[in-house]
């Protein structure tokens, strides 16, 4: 190997060779658990019962596959919230965030520090749990509906801040040119800037979405059991922790517990309530490298 | 004297007129930051007056305002029973090693994937070693149950192959923290290294090349030029960690644990998993507001004292 004509060195080389090493090891463990559940997911579950889990299938099977689709309005149902939720809910939260960072980037706007406080302040000190609990489902009367799911997962300050970061890259001779034009500030906003903000867009949207798809907190505290159709985590919170739930989901036909792979199905419905993410991910990766590295430090 | 009340008098009109100028001319601004002000306002304003639950005994019935006031009783409960003092400890210790272990751990990561040269290998393992960050807390628990649990875990299946006998690793308490310390460090460690990787990159070429050309070697490069220029990012993104101390990881707490393991929780019981037990499995919507209350000021005080120290440092990263 050589660069700019220096020859390498033994100590960089040796340099070099431990960093594949502990590259490829770091990497193999971040896979390691995701191929157990994989591999778990298709094993026969009388020799997991006997053998337990390994890294290898015991026994291809694909009763537990079975099993999660047997009665498939349950976990149709749950996707079916979860995309909607995380349809909606990005589309409309995107929406209101880039409104905002805008408005709050403006320079001239006489507001835009007081307003920006006011919402950051919220995550300097919060009114906690449990009078955050008491207040939406006892006075805003969401407990058991999905609003109450919805509407709280629809912006965050780090959020905001981030599409306010974004937003003062945009030049301000854009908006000048706008109120040239005799536009008000809003049709500045949805005609010239939106169209600039795309890489923005992407990277907030991709937050949004990630926060929707592996929302299980609020469905646990507000949702419970009041409705039929669990968002996909929650749904998969449920089947891991209580087999009594298992059942009952199982649409509570004839079935015995023993008549369940229940091992092997906890693992089926993780990779199935995971596996749309985890397909979609490596292609939009980078809008969420873009994240960190504008909205780490300051956020 | 009454001229002066005159003229603060014609003051504050010119005031107010002025003011209702200035919404009148920002009108379309201001109607722009509404929904997201009213957001904040209904989901976090609001519960605020809610507070006062920690100073009540309170029940269902009466609500916030009308159930009995107690002073500072539920504090001085939790004081006395030692609680408030174990699930601080334990969300302080916890956080320090997060913090340190995987700040350290994500500067280590980050020279090493800057030392690889061959870009398909970067990109996969980056891909990789990302993804843990993007699965759900309820997924970390599931992964975790798949490989520690006594009956099936993959663990256990690798200790019997082997001859011998399986442990119970979900009664053994003393073995969490590391657990949870290692799953930390396999979600966050990937995603962590990037705001380092980024850095390393905005590193002036020249200087690295002249210190190849120098005959630099590849670890007196990473000792003289990279770890200096990754110390300023270090020093704020530790203090701002620091100032969040207060505040636990309850999604992975959570779903490691579980809500019912007791034997486990006086090594694994933080603040938000306290504050959540207490109100969903007791009902005890005082205490769990106390404990609540509590870290919301306690944590505030830290956020303040971090950024003053970064704003001494470099007013340019200080968050206001």
């Amino acid at each position: 190997m050589k660069k700019n004509g220096v020859k390498m060195t033994a100590s960089t080389a040796v340099v070099r060779i431990i960093s594949y090493i502990c590259v490829m090891f770091f990497s193999l463990m971040c896979l390691m658990p995701f191929l157990l559940m994989i591999s778990a997911s298709f094993s026969d579950e009388g020799i997991i019962t006997r053998e337990g889990f390994g890294l290898l299938p015991k026994g291809f099977s694909l009763a537990a596959y079975g099993w999660v689709f047997r009665y498939p309005k349950v976990i149709l149902g749950s996707y079916g919230v979860t995309i909607t939720m995380t349809v909606f809910g990005t589309i409309l939260g995107l929406f209101l965030i880039a409104m905002t960072g805008y408005a709050l980037q403006r320079q001239d706007f006489p507001f835009r520090n007081a307003l920006s406080f006011f919402i950051y302040f919220t995550t300097l000190f919060s009114a906690g749990m449990a009078p955050t609990y008491i207040w939406v489902s006892r006075y805003l009367n969401l407990k058991g509906s999905y609003m109450a799911v919805f509407l709280q997962l629809l912006m965050t300050p780090w959020l905001i801040i981030l599409m306010k970061n974004f937003a003062r890259s945009v030049p301000y001779e854009i908006t000048e040119s706008g109120k040239m034009d005799g536009a008000d500030d809003f049709k500045i906003f949805i005609t010239l800037i939106l169209p600039m903000l795309k890489p923005a867009l992407a990277t907030v949207g991709l937050f949004l979405a990630l926060g929707y798809w592996n929302e299980w907190y609020n469905s646990m505290l507000y949702l419970g059991s009041a409705v039929t159709y669990k968002p996909l985590q929650y749904y998969l919170y449920s089947i891991i922790n209580t087999a009594a739930q298992l059942k009952s989901s199982m649409a509570g036909a004839a079935i015995t517990i023993t008549d369940l792979p229940s091992n092997t199905l906890k693992m089926a419905t993780a990779v199935v309530a995971t596996g749309p993410i985890i397909f979609l991910y490596p292609f939009v990766q980078r809008y969420f490298i873009s994240g960190i590295t504008i909205g780490a430090v300051k956020g | 004297m009454k001229a002066k009340g005159k003229n603060q008098g014609v003051q504050a009109l010119w005031h107010r007129k002025l003011i209702g100028k200035v919404i009148r001319d920002n009108h379309i601004l201001i109607l722009m930051c509404l929904p997201a002000t009213l957001f904040f306002i209904i989901f976090f304003y609001c519960p605020l007056p809610g507070i006062y639950i920690a100073f009540t005994n309170y029940n269902f019935r009466d609500g916030i305002f009308g159930s009995p006031f107690v002073g500072f009783k539920n504090f001085e409960f939790l004081m006395k029973s030692g609680q408030l003092w174990a699930l601080t400890r334990n969300t302080v210790l916890y956080n320090l090693a997060f913090i340190l272990l995987g700040n350290v751990l994500q500067i280590i990561l980050a020279i090493m994937v800057n030392e690889i040269r061959c870009s398909w290998f970067k990109k996969v393992s980056q891909t990789i070693m990302f993804l843990p960050y993007f699965i759900s807390a309820v997924l970390i628990g599931v992964l975790a149950f798949n490989i520690l649990n006594y009956d099936t875990g993959a663990l256990n299946t690798l200790i019997r192959s082997a001859g011998a006998n399986p442990v119970k690793i979900y009664s053994m308490a003393g073995i969490w923290p590391f657990i949870i310390i290692l799953c930390n460090i396999w979600q966050q460690t990937g995603y962590g290294s990037i705001v380092y990787f980024a850095s390393i990159c905005g590193i002036d070429s020249q200087i690295i090349e002249a210190a190849e050309v120098d005959g630099a070697t590849s670890w007196q490069r990473i000792r003289y030029i990279i770890l200096p220029s990754l110390k300023p990012t270090f020093i704020i993104l530790m203090l701002f960690a620091l100032g969040g101390i207060m505040k636990g990881n309850f999604g992975l707490f959570y779903n490691l644990i579980g809500p019912a393991n007791s034997q486990l929780f006086p090594n694994t019981d933080i603040i938000e998993t306290f504050v959540f037990r207490t109100m969903m499995n007791q009902n005890n919507f005082a205490t769990s507001s106390a404990v609540g209350l509590y870290q919301s000021v306690f944590g505030f005080i830290l956020v303040m004292f971090s950024n003053w120290v970064v704003r001494k440092i470099d007013p340019d990263y200080a968050l206001f």
